[in-house]
């Protein structure tokens, strides 16, 4: 396998990682906004509010983050990283 | 006074810039303290601000197509997060989200979570890519990337059916605030909104936008957070709301109950005495009021429309490696994430503030004539975003006798928990910044797929770039008058046309943008049909739907893209693959989309 494909392989399977988190927190959880609510979450806010209002949001910036550095590691790893600073 | 070249200057020129615009507010504080009067004040922070972003964009004039185009693609991260995150929030989100909270709570929420749940997406299938490809437009990729004019049209008209849907909604906002702040008729102010929008953007195109939205971002971010803070402090709730509002949260919870909201209605004779566009309390604050789906359907449109919207995509065409796109994306968030996470608190303060009887602001349970007779009151009821009424005829103001427009949210709350109005000046400020960021990035984006893709690429391909800019700019007058005649017409609320921006631009942007980096085999003849079915069918649900159709698996006008983006996806997949492969020379740019290093596809001018 040429190293182009392998990289893109790596590339994909962090997409993956990536979009499932993100489908865990944006769709996944309100499939239980219900049960959740009784719950108490960080704060003392009731779990499903904290959710909607900082837990889902904050974790997505987090995400995004990690997500860039990952990617910045597999382009490295493969010598694909752009020459110079940003 | 600054040495070197301006971008090594950045944090300088606006850490200046954020000392000045503090000291401004404290200079307006002792002002109003010396008995300059509360329209003064108003006048004065609407104008010094404008004029601020005004000669902003006079020094960043520009002649050349890189420079106007794309800002030179040397803004650096961490700014153009800020002006992301300026182009980005709207008057929708500064004026009317925390007042959508207000109102109906969990429901609504699924609006925070879509809005910023979107940029997972742009992060991770797209920004990245289209930075590497070079293009200097939306459309640009899809033209270069699926090959012939027709592709290139058809992503023109998508971009702008959804543009100018959004950017009618933020000239009504810059007007509306204009009208409110200088006390001229809504009819002027608009253009005076518009004058202001255009000073920003037409000398200097993405260069000029992209340093006034940092500037208006500043603004926003202080006329938002101050009065959070200001006002929990004040009330007591605590001097971090956003960690301390749990009592408070369940204190409106216990005061639901108390009032019996949702077990007393109001009669349908009663509710037509009550202003058009004033609500009363109907949902519950924190509880949960929505289906499952209802909420994950509103968010997930909402997270692909952010994908699919030319005028957020565009800003990430301005950094200055993919790496830096890349990071750009989480510092937009970021800085988005400081106001809306926000919104919620300050719903939440908005409302306690008004129903506790314990507190001295609150209004329920006092008798009708007492309450009529607060200042606040009589201010706001004048401005027809307050209205109480004894319908039931026992002297005492309950609470589903009290109605409220969603904007007082925002801008009463500051009155009633009794700041000074130089706060009330200051948040018209942040609205007036919101509502321009925004109106700018999307008629730029708008005027310069116009000029680039339609005349530049189609019409008339030898043209000089002397000429070329001269197009788009007169192209950007026209496209703002245009936004402005219809904004004065004032045939839809703010946030109702912002959500079916992001119907539109999902229905016909989405997969063509996403497969054309991810899927090899995707070709011109299957974007065209995934562009013209995606959108045609959004918008043929849409209208069926406004016309008394019934919709189907829950998907309602606000949702529309839902069903315009799955048609989109699969008339593009099929057709696709009834047709031949897309060349050779196609698959080996998409190979070359796919890695950061060498060169971008379409050269520095093209």
């Amino acid at each position: 396998m040429s190293k182009q494909a392998q990289h893109w392989e790596k590339t994909r399977g962090l997409l993956i990682v990536t979009l499932a988190i993100w489908f865990v927190f944006s769709i996944g959880i309100f499939l239980f906004g219900a049960e959740m609510e009784s719950v108490g979450g960080p704060f003392g806010y009731p779990l499903t509010y904290w959710f909607t209002c900082q837990g889902s949001l904050g974790i997505f910036v987090i995400l995004i983050f990690w997500f860039a550095n990952r990617q910045e590691k597999i382009d490295e790893e493969f010598g694909f990283s752009e020459k110079g600073d940003d | 006074m600054i040495k070197g070249n301006f971008i090594d200057n950045l944090p300088r020129v606006y850490g200046i810039y954020t000392g000045g615009f503090l000291a401004f507010i404290i200079i307006m504080a002792i002002a109003e303290q010396m008995g300059m009067t509360a329209k003064a004040i108003g006048i004065c922070f609407v104008a010094f601000t404008v004029a601020i972003y005004a000669i902003i964009g006079y020094l960043s004039r520009t002649a050349q197509a890189d420079a106007y185009y794309v800002a030179g693609r040397q803004v650096p991260t961490v700014f153009n997060g800020m002006a992301t995150a300026a182009d980005w929030m709207s008057g929708a989100s500064f004026v009317a989200m925390a007042g959508g909270i207000y109102f109906k709570g969990y429901g609504y929420m699924a609006l925070l979570v879509g809005w910023t749940g979107g940029y997972v997406l742009v992060a991770s299938l797209l920004a990245p890519y289209l930075r590497k490809f070079g293009c200097y437009t939306v459309p640009d990729f899809i033209g270069t990337r699926y090959g012939g004019n027709l592709s290139r049209f058809l992503a023109v008209v998508v971009l702008t059916v959804a543009s100018f849907t959004y950017v009618t909604a933020q000239i009504n906002a810059t007007g509306t605030i204009a009208s409110v702040a200088l006390d001229i008729p809504f009819q002027y102010a608009v253009y005076v909104g518009l004058v202001s929008i255009l000073l920003c953007s037409m000398l200097g195109g993405m260069r000029g936008v992209t340093w006034t939205q940092v500037a208006q971002y500043i603004v926003l971010i202080i006329a938002y957070l101050l009065p959070v803070f200001w006002i929990s402090n004040k009330m007591g709730a605590g001097f971090f709301p956003h960690f301390m509002l749990a009592d408070e949260v369940a204190r409106i919870a216990e005061l639901e109950t108390q009032f019996g909201l949702g077990t007393i209605k109001n009669t349908a004779a009663d509710l037509a005495t009550v202003p058009k566009g004033l609500a009363g309390i109907t949902k519950a604050h924190s509880a949960v009021n929505a289906t499952p789906w209802a909420f994950i359907s509103l968010a997930l449109a909402m997270m692909m429309g952010t994908a699919s919207l030319p005028h957020v995509m565009m800003r990430y065409f301005t950094t200055p490696s993919v790496k830096a796109a890349r990071k750009s994306v989480g510092w937009s968030l970021f800085f988005i994430f400081l106001l809306y996470s926000s919104a919620p608190m300050l719903a939440t303060l908005s409302k306690l503030s008004l129903i506790d009887p314990n507190l001295a602001t609150g209004i329920i349970g006092k008798s009708i004539s007492e309450v009529q007779a607060i200042d606040w009151y009589q201010n706001w009821n004048q401005a027809n975003l307050m209205f109480v009424s004894d319908f039931n005829g026992n002297g005492t103001l309950e609470l589903n006798e009290f109605f409220m427009g969603g904007k007082a949210v925002v801008l009463a709350t500051p009155e009633i928990a009794g700041l000074p109005y130089v706060i009330s000046g200051l948040v018209a400020a942040g609205g007036m910044a919101a509502a321009m960021s925004t109106a700018d990035g999307l008629i730029l984006a708008i005027a310069n797929a116009l000029s680039h893709d339609l005349y530049y690429k189609i019409i008339d391909p030898k043209a000089e770039t002397a000429k070329r800019l001269v197009v788009a700019r007169v192209l950007l007058v026209v496209i703002g008058f245009a936004g402005a005649t219809i904004a004065a017409m004032e045939i839809q609320g703010i946030l109702g046309s912002v959500i079916w921006a992001f119907d539109f631009a999902m229905s016909g942007l989405f997969f063509p943008l996403v497969l054309g980096v991810w899927w090899k085999r995707a070709n011109r003849e299957g974007a065209i049909a995934g562009m013209a079915l995606g959108l045609a069918s959004g918008m043929g649900y849409l209208i069926w739907v406004r016309n008394g159709g019934s919709g189907f698996l829950g998907i309602t006008q606000l949702t529309f893209g839902i069903f315009g983006s799955a048609v989109s996806l699969v008339s593009m997949v099929v057709v696709s693959l009834i047709t031949s492969e897309p060349d050779a020379a196609t698959q080996k740019m998409v190979d070359e989309v796919r890695v950061p290093s060498g060169k971008s596809i379409l050269g520095k001018q093209h």
